[in-house]
Parts: C-alpha cells; sequence; structure tokens
C-alpha cells in the first residue's frame, strides 16, 4: 500500500532550498498557492456540478427543470418518486445488482485464492504452460467471446437467468495473477510444512493458514470485482430479458426508454437513487479505494 | 510430498473448467461463427471469408474504427494532461500543497459511477433546449445561444470525449501519484542544489522515471477506449446518431448481433476489434520495452 503518507514523506523535506530559489528567480515560481487552491476549487466544483444538478433536479418539478436552470431545490421529491414507482421498481434492480455483485465477488475471492494456491505452493506436470496461458487470455478482450457465451447460455437454457453473470466469475485470470505474486512472497513453504507435520490436510491448510494470509489482496481485488461487476452494462443486457430480473444499469437503459422519460424530475430522480449510495459508500472507503489503486498499478 | 502434489490439480480445477467453458470456448465459437451466416437461429452456413470480406470494406465499421480513435484520442490527450499537471501540483517540493486527499477523492469521484447512469445523467443535462447545462451556461453569460451538443456530430463526439475525460483523470491522477511517490526523494534534492526551476525537475526527472506508468495508463485506456460502449449506447438513440457518430465498434458488434441478428458478422467484427486491440498492445508494448533498456529504472 502505497498511499498519501509516502508522497507527503518523500516531498516535505526541502533542506536548504530557500537559498537557491531566491538566488535563481524564475517567473513560474511566483504563482501564489492560492491561484493554485481557487483553480482547484474550480475544478473540484466542476467534476462535482453534473452531480449537484441531478441532485437538486431530482427534487424539482418538470415544469420547473423546463422553464429554467436553479441550484435551489423544489419540493417535488415526493410527487416524482411516486412517478417513477408507477413505472419501474428501482430498489428490485438494486436488489438485484447486489445479489449477483456480492455473489461474484464471494465466488471470485474463493476460486482465485484457491487457483493461486494451487500455482504456488504445487508442483504439477503442465503448471507453468497453463499459467502462461492464463496470462495470455487475461489479454483478450471480454467482448471476443459475446455471441459465442450467448449461444452457449443459450444451449444451456440459462438466458435471463443469474448464472451467466455469476458463475463465470470463479475464473478470473487477473485475481488469480495478482494474489499468487502475493502469496509467493507472504507465505513462506516452512509454514505449510510445519502444518503438514502437525497433521493438518491441505485444504485445512488452505483455509486455515492461506486465505487468512492472502485477506488483505483478497479485499483489495475484491473491491475491483465488486465495482466492475456493479457497473457492468453489456452482459445482463444481452443475457436478461425480464424487467423484474434487470440490474441497476440496464434498468437505467430501461428507464430512458419508458414512460418516466417524459418526466425530467422523475428521471433525475431515478439517477440520483442509482448514484447516491455509490457516493455515500465512496465517502467511506475512498483512502482505501485510492490506496488499492496505487497498489494495483505499482505491482505491475 | 509427490503424493501431495496432486493436490495441485485439485486446486487449479474448478478455475479451469469453469474458464474452459465460459471463457475460452465462447470465444472458440465465436470465430467458428465468423465464417458462417448464421442469424440467431437454425442451422448455420459456413460462408468462408466471406464476413472478414465484408468487414474490410464495410464503411460503417470503418466509421466506427475511426470514430471510436477520435473519441478516445481526445480523452486521452485531456485525461493524460490534467492528471500530470495535477501530479506536477501535488508533487512539488517547494510548494508544499494541502488537501491532496480531499481534491484526490473528488476527482475520483465520477470514475466510480455506473456509466449507464451517468449516460443517462448526461443524455438530459446536455439536452439543447431543456437540458440544464445550456441553461446554466446561458446564465453565467458563457454563451449566448444553445449548444446542441447530442445533434451535431462534432460536438456528440467531443461531449463523449469530455465525459469520459471527466470520469477517467481522476484515476489517471492517482496512479501517476502512485508512480511520483515511488521515485526517490534523492533526485529531487539533487535536482535543488543544482538550482533546476519546476518545469526542468518535472520534464527531466519525473517524466523520465515514469514512463513506465504512463504507457501502463495508456495501454488499459486504449483497450477500455476501444470497447466503448455503454456511453454511445444510452447517450443517444443507441444506433450511433447523430450522423453515425457515435457509432463505436463495440456498439456496432452489439447492434449487428443483437439487434439485426447478423450473428456471424458480428462475429467477424468481434475478431477484427480483436485483431486491431493486439496490433495497438503490441505496438505500445514494444514502445515500453524499449524504452526501458534505455533508462535505469526506478522501483
Amino acid at each position: 500500500m502505497i498511499g498519501k503518507t509516502a508522497v507527503d514523506k518523500s516531498f516535505s523535506n526541502p533542506v536548504q532550498n530557500k537559498s537557491v530559489i531566491e538566488s535563481k528567480p524564475k517567473p513560474k515560481r511566483s504563482i501564489p498557492k492560492l491561484i493554485l487552491y481557487i483553480v482547484l476549487s474550480v475544478m473540484a466544483i466542476v467534476c462535482f456540478i453534473p452531480f449537484l444538478m441531478m441532485l437538486v433536479n431530482a427534487t424539482r418539478s418538470n415544469e420547473a427543470i423546463l422553464s429554467g436552470f436553479t441550484l435551489i431545490p423544489g419540493s417535488s421529491l415526493v410527487e416524482n418518486y411516486q412517478t417513477m414507482m408507477s413505472y419501474i421498481n428501482i430498489w428490485a434492480g438494486f436488489k438485484n445488482s447486489l445479489i449477483i455483485s456480492v455473489l461474484v465477488t464471494l465466488l471470485s475471492g474463493y476460486f482465485s485464492a484457491l487457483t493461486a494456491y494451487g500455482f504456488a505452493f504445487y508442483m504439477f506436470k503442465g503448471k507453468n504452460a497453463m499459467f502462461v496461458f492464463m496470462l495470455v487470455m487475461m489479454m483478450v478482450p471480454g467482448q471476443l467471446g459475446l455471441i459465442g457465451f450467448y449461444e452457449l447460455s443459450k444451449t444451456l437454457g440459462i438466458l435471463d437467468t443469474y448464472i451467466p453473470l455469476i458463475i463465470p466469475a470463479a475464473a478470473s485470470p487477473f485475481v488469480v495473477f495478482f494474489l499468487r505474486q502475493y502469496i509467493i512472497t507472504t507465505l513462506h513453504p516452512s509454514l505449510i510444512e510445519a502444518a503438514r507435520i502437525d497433521g493438518a490436510s491441505e485444504f485445512k491448510i488452505f483455509h486455515t493458514i492461506a486465505i487468512p494470509i492472502m485477506m488483505p489482496a483478497i479485499a483489495t481485488m475484491s473491491i475491483f470485482t465488486f465495482i466492475g461487476s456493479w457497473n457492468n452494462y453489456i452482459m445482463p443486457l444481452v443475457v436478461l430479458f425480464s424487467p423484474e430480473k434487470f440490474t441497476l444499469p440496464v434498468l437505467m437503459g430501461f428507464l430512458k426508454g419508458s414512460q418516466v422519460a417524459q418526466n425530467l424530475g422523475s428521471m433525475y430522480l431515478g439517477i440520483a437513487i442509482s448514484v447516491v449510495p455509490i457516493m455515500i459508500a465512496f465517502l467511506f472507503l475512498s483512502k482505501y479505494i485510492v490506496n488499492s489503486i496505487s497498489a494495483g498499478s505499482i505491482k505491475e | 510430498m509427490k503424493n501431495l502434489n496432486r493436490y495441485g490439480y485439485v486446486f487449479i480445477a474448478p478455475f479451469w473448467i469453469i474458464f474452459l467453458v465460459f471463457s475460452i470456448y465462447p470465444v472458440l465459437l465465436t470465430f467458428y461463427y465468423s465464417f458462417t451466416n448464421y442469424s440467431g437461429s437454425g442451422e448455420a452456413q459456413v460462408v468462408g471469408l466471406a464476413n472478414y470480406k465484408r468487414l474490410l470494406t464495410d464503411t460503417y465499421f470503418v466509421e466506427a474504427f475511426f470514430n471510436t480513435w477520435k473519441i478516445w484520442g481526445v480523452n486521452f490527450a485531456l485525461q493524460i494532461g490534467l492528471a500530470l499537471i495535477l501530479a506536477m501540483i501535488f508533487s512539488d517540493m517547494r510548494m508544499k500543497l494541502k488537501g491532496l486527499a480531499f481534491f484526490r477523492s473528488i476527482f475520483y469521484l465520477p470514475n466510480l459511477i455506473t456509466i449507464s447512469s451517468v449516460a443517462l445523467l448526461f443524455g438530459i443535462l446536455l439536452d439543447w433546449q431543456h437540458g440544464s447545462l445550456n441553461m446554466m451556461l446561458m446564465k453565467l453569460g458563457i454563451i449566448s445561444d444553445p449548444i446542441n451538443w447530442l445533434n451535431e456530430p462534432t460536438t456528440a463526439q467531443l461531449s463523449v470525449s469530455l465525459i469520459l475525460t471527466w470520469m477517467w483523470f481522476g484515476h489517471s491522477f492517482i496512479v501517476v501519484m502512485a508512480g511520483v511517490s515511488g521515485i526517490s526523494k534523492d533526485y529531487y534534492e539533487a535536482a535543488l542544489i543544482d538550482g533546476a526551476n519546476r518545469w526542468q525537475t518535472f520534464s527531466k526527472i519525473t517524466i523520465p522515471l515514469l514512463k513506465p506508468i504512463l504507457l501502463y495508463i495508456m495501454i488499459t485506456s486504449l483497450i477500455g477506449g476501444l470497447q466503448l460502449f455503454d456511453l454511445p449506447m444510452l447517450l443517444t438513440d443507441g444506433i450511433g446518431s447523430p450522423d453515425g457518430s457515435l457509432n463505436t465498434m463495440v456498439l456496432y458488434l452489439y447492434n449487428q448481433a443483437f439487434k439485426y441478428n447478423n450473428y456471424g458478422y458480428a462475429a467477424a467484427v468481434a475478431y477484427g476489434l480483436f485483431v486491431i486491440t493486439l496490433i495497438f498492445s503490441a505496438f505500445i508494448f514494444k514502445g515500453m520495452y524499449g524504452k526501458e533498456r534505455k533508462q535505469p529504472r526506478q522501483v
């Protein structure tokens, strides 16, 4: 984890630079900090304003939105909610997305750990070839197999179910790769040997020793797996047909084509409901997520 | 011991069974379909290379290819530019700006939001007459007439690029900052003592040492960009309006398969896209290794 502290430490030690700076004045150095803070704040506002408009407009009536722009909230929140709910049940989409994403994350975490452990601590024929093959397949974009995947699901009779959205998560090459790198450096084989001498079975060693050691790495990967599954649009769009089974992203697309689209207030509210929980989650997890991104990119 | 090593197969078996069934087989099946005229039902007839011949002369696909590039290119230039400027500001020893964590979080936030929600949100915010963006810009006096964002090919593509920039520059900023934090402070101190100015320090020390990270951002961004689908699908009518300007390669693939039932041809489009991705990734990879050999590496 390379986070803020590391950054701060590396740059908070200007020794005798004062004199160096003053002896060689350059125009760029005269930029006052205040201006930079103002520029950064403007950028932050620009970044946030689409969300702000969304939140404000979610409380305004259709007529009010059409008549002009304001950042003062209106009073039509309840009305908008009722209009939206009379056409689509957004909470069902929420529940569906949550079920799928949680199962995908669990499956991906557990089976990737299992596979990573298998690759890391056993010697068997074809191991290296299999690992290299897995790495090569990692480069293949998801859309390449889309049509075959659809046909396979049709043949297996699992279209319009969650199976094709959940089960494939048990084979996540990137997570396996990441966890293998991690466990090789954190778990010493002598620990496994010791457990074997104590009579522990191979699976018991995996569950009681390897999994706990891998947990930080599993957690890091789980964040990305969860976000990826939660935001996935094309797969559920192709696989699911029944509106009551739609995930949140697909439901959003459905919202656009429905009657709700005529009432902008309800539309904004629908979008806001899909966005706000993620914002709240981010509020609590932002440090962790940022650190995970930093760690993930440096490892490669 | 030999006995125990057999467990290796047991541990990796579930992965391989699922991987073969749900990843490898669909890829191979798609490859087979790309040589057929399969239409989603009935028998698939092998038609040889007909789909691939069609692909090379298909103006819609070529157009989709260039659209994807234009949209991605503008977005990437802005995104990496912003990320580097921000990294330069925040990594400056002399400036010691505060609030890194706060700004980083705000800039990164749009990246977490479901793209379909983003597409829907901007679809109505960018509306010509009733969209809040035009209304706000007019109220602030920045523009005098509403801009028809999503109905003109150029502004529509620009809108998608800007939305992508909005979504991704915070992410790139985090990755660049992670790279910067891995650079030894000794370099910066030496530069300070030698009297290097801000720009010299940044261009002569930070950028060269960041090259591997920048190439990493470029590859991941390019692979993601070539698969651009959600935004153009939901921002306008789902077939690339206005005037085919938002028709991207994956959108074309999706519509060919699931809208027009040309599964065989869509499979060829998928492989065309794959080959394009491979060529460009190989190109960038080569750049990465060529560069790395010439420089001392900082880990």
